[in-house]
């Protein structure tokens, strides 16, 4: 990757966006541009297109026509899953997926930032020092006394967490979140929405959510999709006095 | 510091029994052959320590599957095809060693290409008279195979039973190709008639008793390797992409590259499994490369429980162990089963013999844990 120091404008870009499934627009000229830093949350209803959104930027569909930049230069649509991760982004799955039968630190060990390769995999030693942030992402997470536990066997809302603690180990530039409240009890989403602000700054975050109060404990730009393209964007009081944003909720 | 390897060694107590039984067998089989006089009931008689030989290469083989399909989830319904060709690299090393001693005392053509009036030996015979080059083959030919069926299918994201379909038409296809006299392996006869093995008769109770015991240490050395695997980080990921191969592929590993390094370890390993087992049966021919012969080492597997190793090989031997003694016993049903002992362990045994001990003792385990429990209520977690 390029040198530390260059801070490039905008850390995601994108214009024109179109993936249509046997004619159907899943996207339908999206553009969408998020800023380093920058903690912005996307709204909108079911087959809005949101999923489909991240599945182009994290490489898993191509788009038929349109640009996705990723830190000004780099062209996302001509990379692959495992190459956009190492990147920079990171993705966290709307139902939580963590490695069931591996306990949770050897969740943290496996996505913790490092070399990917089949051979420095296969003669890896961790090292104190990884020892050391995998336990400041556990403490992080609230996941401490969880250490040595089957990732399995942990509650929703903790699989939740430790996929993002999973995405703050493998120090992404741009993190994108699909629902990270879904499931959680009111306490945890307060949580969920701290931890989410406090991590954005030093990195970009994108974050998809219905949970209307955890918008609201976030506290950002708001972007609303809506079949596919985007409706309206601003803060989160605005947006909810659009004409329009107002007609697709309630006309539903 | 790898909290990895350190769990795995220290509770791999099945793996240190598997190891500590197959070497007293290897010490003690070889005495009760050799050194113990026939008239004596403790005496093993020579064709039980081949019988023996060929479970333990058996048992290499399943190991090799486990090692995809039990940590990889790659089900390979066609490894009896890499077992097959290490076989072949050995037998045509042994073809070559007949020399001049065959029946029609050709100095360097095997007799099956004398009766097919061929001239010369064809370009891929070339070097199997020398062992080394032999042992190369015995890795390489399986190893290669298994590299660009890998590198095409893997790249492609071929999975599931998607994957174990086109592996069983691979090794039907070759079964096919071998079958050809034209192909130069002997066609349906195969490769058979061995004299001898490095300069030592086949004939002799000492090289079966030296093969018998090299298969033994083959056997540990294939289970040390795939434990290694396992253990590594290597082998997190493999779980990883067993269990959530898109997540996998989202914390930024080349899954392709990493189904492809085990897939192709685990042909050498079935390649070395072969070149054991021809020598002690004495034959190699196209049967091996049936699409059933493949099928049943998933049975073997199954049965003793994927993903523990050494489950593998006690499915192996049981299994095997069962059919020597049906197919003797009562040979018309044995066929029915095998295929009851499949329905059987699917149903009711998904993690096999082993994974019915492990849940036996686990629940004993926490049955007792529970009590404590119910006296510490779990702490809530801090954010």
């Amino acid at each position: 990757m390029e040198g530390g120091i260059h801070i490039p404008t905008n850390i995601l870009y994108m214009d024109g966006v179109t993936v249509s499934f046997d004619g159907f627009k899943a996207l339908n000229a999206l553009s969408l541009v998020v800023a380093p830093g920058e903690l912005r949350a996307i709204i909108g209803p079911n087959g809005a297109g949101k999923t489909t959104m991240m599945d182009v930027i994290t490489g898993k569909l191509r788009p038929d026509t349109g640009e996705v930049f990723f830190r000004d230069s780099i062209d996302l649509t001509q990379y692959d899953e495992a190459e956009i991760a190492n990147l920079g982004i990171g993705r966290k799955f709307q139902k939580p997926t963590v490695i069931e039968s591996l306990r949770v630190e050897e969740n943290l060990y496996l996505a913790m930032a490092g070399d990917r390769r089949v051979f420095s995999t296969l003669f890896a030693r961790q090292t104190p020092q990884q020892k050391q942030r995998i336990t400041e992402i556990l403490d992080l997470v609230g996941l401490a006394e969880k250490t040595v536990d089957l990732a399995g066997s942990l509650s929703h809302g903790q699989k939740q967490w430790l996929e993002i603690g999973m995405l703050i180990i493998q120090e992404p530039e741009l993190l994108l979140v699909d629902e990270p409240a879904a499931g959680m009890t009111d306490h945890e989403t307060e949580l969920t929405a701290r931890l989410l602000r406090d991590i954005s700054g030093e990195r970009s975050v994108v974050v998809v959510e219905h949970d209307m109060e955890f918008i609201k404990a976030l506290d950002c730009h708001v972007t609303v999709l809506h079949e596919g393209h985007q409706l309206a964007e601003g803060s989160l009081a605005r947006v909810q006095e659009d004409e329009r944003v107002i007609e697709v909720y309630l006309g539903r | 510091m790898s909290f990895a390897s350190e769990r795995n060694y220290l509770q791999d107590r099945g793996g240190a029994w598997l190891i500590a039984l197959v070497t007293l067998t290897i010490v003690v089989v070889p005495i009760l052959n050799l050194a113990v006089p026939p008239e004596s009931p403790l005496h093993i008689s020579t064709y039980t320590v081949s019988l023996l030989g060929k479970y333990l290469c058996f048992a290499l083989l399943a190991l090799a599957v486990d090692l995809i399909w039990g940590y990889a989830g790659i089900l390979s319904l066609g490894h009896g095809a890499f077992f097959a060709l290490g076989g072949y690299a050995m037998g045509m090393y042994m073809m070559r060693q007949i020399g001049d001693r065959g029946v029609y005392g050709h100095p360097e053509l095997p007799d099956f290409m004398v009766f097919l009036n061929w001239t010369e030996l064809p370009w891929y015979w070339y070097g199997f008279d020398s062992f080394p080059f032999a042992l190369l083959m015995v890795l390489l030919a399986p190893g290669v195979l298994a590299f660009v069926f890998g590198w095409l299918a893997f790249r492609s994201r071929v999975t599931g039973v998607y994957f174990s379909i086109i592996t069983q038409a691979l090794t039907y296809a070759m079964m096919l190709a071998f079958f050809r006299n034209d192909m130069g392996f002997g066609g349906n006869n195969g490769l058979t008639d061995f004299k001898d093995i490095l300069g030592f008769s086949l004939q002799s109770d000492g090289t079966k008793n030296a093969l018998f015991i090299g298969s033994g240490i083959a056997l540990i050395a294939g289970y040390l390797l795939c434990r290694y695997v396992v253990d590594s980080k290597l082998g997190r990921v493999l779980i990883s992409v067993r269990d959530a191969e898109s997540r996998t592929r989202f914390i930024g590993y080349r899954v392709e590259h990493y189904k492809l390094f085990v897939f192709v370890l685990s042909a050498m390993m079935a390649g070395v499994a072969g070149a054991f087992y021809v020598p002690q049966v004495g034959i190699i021919n196209p049967g091996e490369f049936a699409p059933i012969v493949s099928i049943e080492i998933i049975i073997w597997v199954a049965v003793g429980g994927r993903g523990f190793l050494y489950g593998a090989v006690i499915g192996a031997i049981l299994v095997n162990y069962g059919k020597t003694f049906f197919t003797g016993a009562f040979p018309e049903i044995w066929l029915f089963m095998l295929g009851g002992l499949f329905v059987v362990s699917t149903l009711f045994l998904p993690r096999g013999v082993v994974g019915l001990f492990h849940s036996l003792k686990k629940s004993l385990a926490e049955g007792r844990l529970k009590q404590e429990d119910e006296q510490t209520p779990m702490a809530e977690e801090k954010a």
